[in-house]
């Protein structure tokens, strides 16, 4: 059965290697700073107590506020499974993050995925543009923020501000 | 004296009917050897993980059957351990037999597809695919009696499944399990000693296993590198610590190693679905409406859930605000994250290798696009 790090035992890890990289833990989760993400993740790749080698998931949340990254790491050789957050974006600003391929190729597809539908930049990928949407599409559809094509229509139709106010 | 050549781009797909979908490569070929390869993706991007947060936790079943629309019941089956693990819903055992016996005839099934569409990508026009589709034939038949749909089943719910399996679809299963076992014993008589598959498959795209594991590869892939990982066993999910089973490995890592680890896995499943057969109990194929309502209000927080899909890892990552639906769903897609490697693979590579390590590979584009 896979062992599952707690975020607080994680937290404590991670801060031996890498101090200062740890904003805070909570459950199974660790926050890290955005800026330690790199060297942390090639920590907890390369570390013996670790071995974090195969990136499972990654993928990014809109908190309105702040974006959310996760990283769900696999262990293969310790049967181990842990989970890596860290916020970007305060106040929907220009929202970037380092990116994790130089550790793990597994997330070259997955950042690309991230940064076309949820519009966070990761630095220092080698093909950063976008993959399911072409070039020049306007926005990233996975923001809460972003407008439907049926929500435009709608809230363009005569009478539309009043029905909308009505459904909230 | 050496002919001169010029390197030439050529695209290849979307509509190209050994792209398995709406897949697109620019590849530049210098003669016949390739030089170098761009996979275009989103051709049937249908934005599923947006959809998903204006539908409720069990309208999302629908959803998740038509991204890999060859192994539908894994697909519910990932979903629905992720919602029960977010709202922490224990299902009901009987349930969880029947979803597992759904589930292993869908691998076999989604094995079965790859399988035959390799061979048929191989130049065997027509019979080893017909053989591999008429035995999936009858494994939808099966579902057909479980939940009345062949393809975009929806026969999970939260806490199990939501109808009973008929009298009859036991004798069905049983007959089912034997012609499984024929169809793939005679596809192995023909095929895997067969000349013309070694000389086209041995040795060709051969992935060294470290760079499998960066790249986040996992399922049959791996396992014909010789990696042992199969979440099956590593971290069994539903009652897959009360089955036992062989994993299939490989070492060649090559492109035969990767149709020879999926053809024996059907073995495999089989070996499982009699184990659940044996060990399932008469009960509720899920909890009542009282303990597990259709409008489901998991608590507020996160949660990831992941299975052994026929394609490798497949996960789906949840966040609830309390509500009703999703806040945010992601789909972990093992087709998409499978073709990393695409270029690595292909590169220095023939022409009429292309296809053939194309289909090694077993994606399916509704869940590479979602």
């Amino acid at each position: 059965m896979t062992t599952v790090w707690s975020g607080g035992a994680l937290a404590e890890a991670i801060e031996a290697f890498a101090p200062g990289s740890v904003e805070s833990s909570a459950g199974s989760d660790v926050w890290l700073k955005p800026e330690s993400i790199s060297t942390v993740c090639e920590g907890l790749k390369i570390r013996s107590e670790f071995k974090f080698d195969l990136l499972s998931s990654l993928t990014a949340v809109d908190y309105i506020d702040h974006f959310e990254v996760v990283y769900h790491l696999t262990s293969l050789p310790m049967n181990a499974s842990a989970v890596l957050k860290s916020r970007v974006g305060h106040g929907r600003t220009e929202a970037s993050i380092a990116s994790v391929v130089p550790i793990w190729r597994g997330a070259d597809y997955q950042e690309r995925e991230v940064w076309d539908l949820m519009g966070i930049r990761f630095d220092g990928h080698p093909n950063h543009k976008r993959i399911m949407l072409w070039e020049g599409y306007p926005g990233h559809p996975l923001r809460k923020d972003y407008v439907t094509y049926d929500q435009s229509i709608a809230s363009t139709a005569p009478g539309a501000a009043d029905s909308l106010k009505g459904a909230e | 004296m050496a002919i001169k050549t010029q390197p030439v781009t050529v695209n290849l797909g979307p509509q190209h009917p050994s792209t398995h979908g709406v897949f697109r490569m620019r590849v530049m070929f210098d003669g016949e050897e390739i030089v170098d390869v761009e996979p275009v993706f989103g051709y049937l991007h249908r934005g599923s993980e947006k959809l998903a947060e204006e539908r409720t936790y069990t309208q999302i079943v629908t959803l998740t059957d038509r991204m890999d629309y060859v192994s539908s019941m894994l697909n519910n089956q990932a979903y629905i351990l992720a919602v029960e693990k977010l709202a922490g819903i224990e299902p009901s055992p009987r349930g969880v037999w029947l979803r597992m016996i759904a589930s292993e005839l869908q691998r076999i099934a989604s094995h079965l597809v790859a399988t035959g569409f390799l061979l048929q990508d191989l130049g065997a026009l027509g019979t080893p695919l017909i053989y591999a589709m008429r035995e999936r034939e009858n494994i939808l038949d099966l579902f057909e009696m479980l939940c009345g749909a062949r393809i975009t089943n929806s026969y999970l719910r939260p806490g199990g499944v939501f109808m009973d399996a008929p009298a009859e679809f036991w004798p069905a299963l049983d007959r089912g399990l034997g012609d499984i076992l024929n169809t793939v014993d005679e596809l192995e008589t023909y095929l895997s000693g067969n000349e013309i598959v070694f000389s086209r498959t041995k040795g060709t795209a051969v992935l060294p296993k470290e760079l499998l594991i960066n790249a986040s590869i996992t399922g049959p892939m791996l396992r014909a590198s010789g990696v042992d990982w199969d979440l099956r066993h590593r971290a069994p999910y539903d009652y897959y610590d009360r089955v036992s089973f062989d994993r299939i490995l490989h070492t060649a890592s090559d492109n035969y190693a990767r149709y020879w680890v999926r053809v024996q896995e059907t073995r495999e499943s089989v070996k499982i679905i009699r184990q659940c057969i044996e060990q399932i109990e008469p009960g509720d194929v899920r909890p009542s409406f009282d303990e597990v309502p259709r409008l489901i209000r998991p608590p507020v927080g996160d949660a990831y859930a992941a299975i052994e899909g026929s394609k490798g890892e497949l996960g789906f990552y949840l966040v609830s605000d309390g509500s009703i639906a999703p806040y945010r769903m992601h789909v972990r897609a093992s087709s998409l994250i499978n073709l990393t490697l695409l270029r690595d693979m292909l590169i220095g590579g023939q022409f009429g290798d292309l296809f053939v390590t194309f289909g090694s590979v077993d994606l399916n584009m509704g869940e590479v696009d979602r």
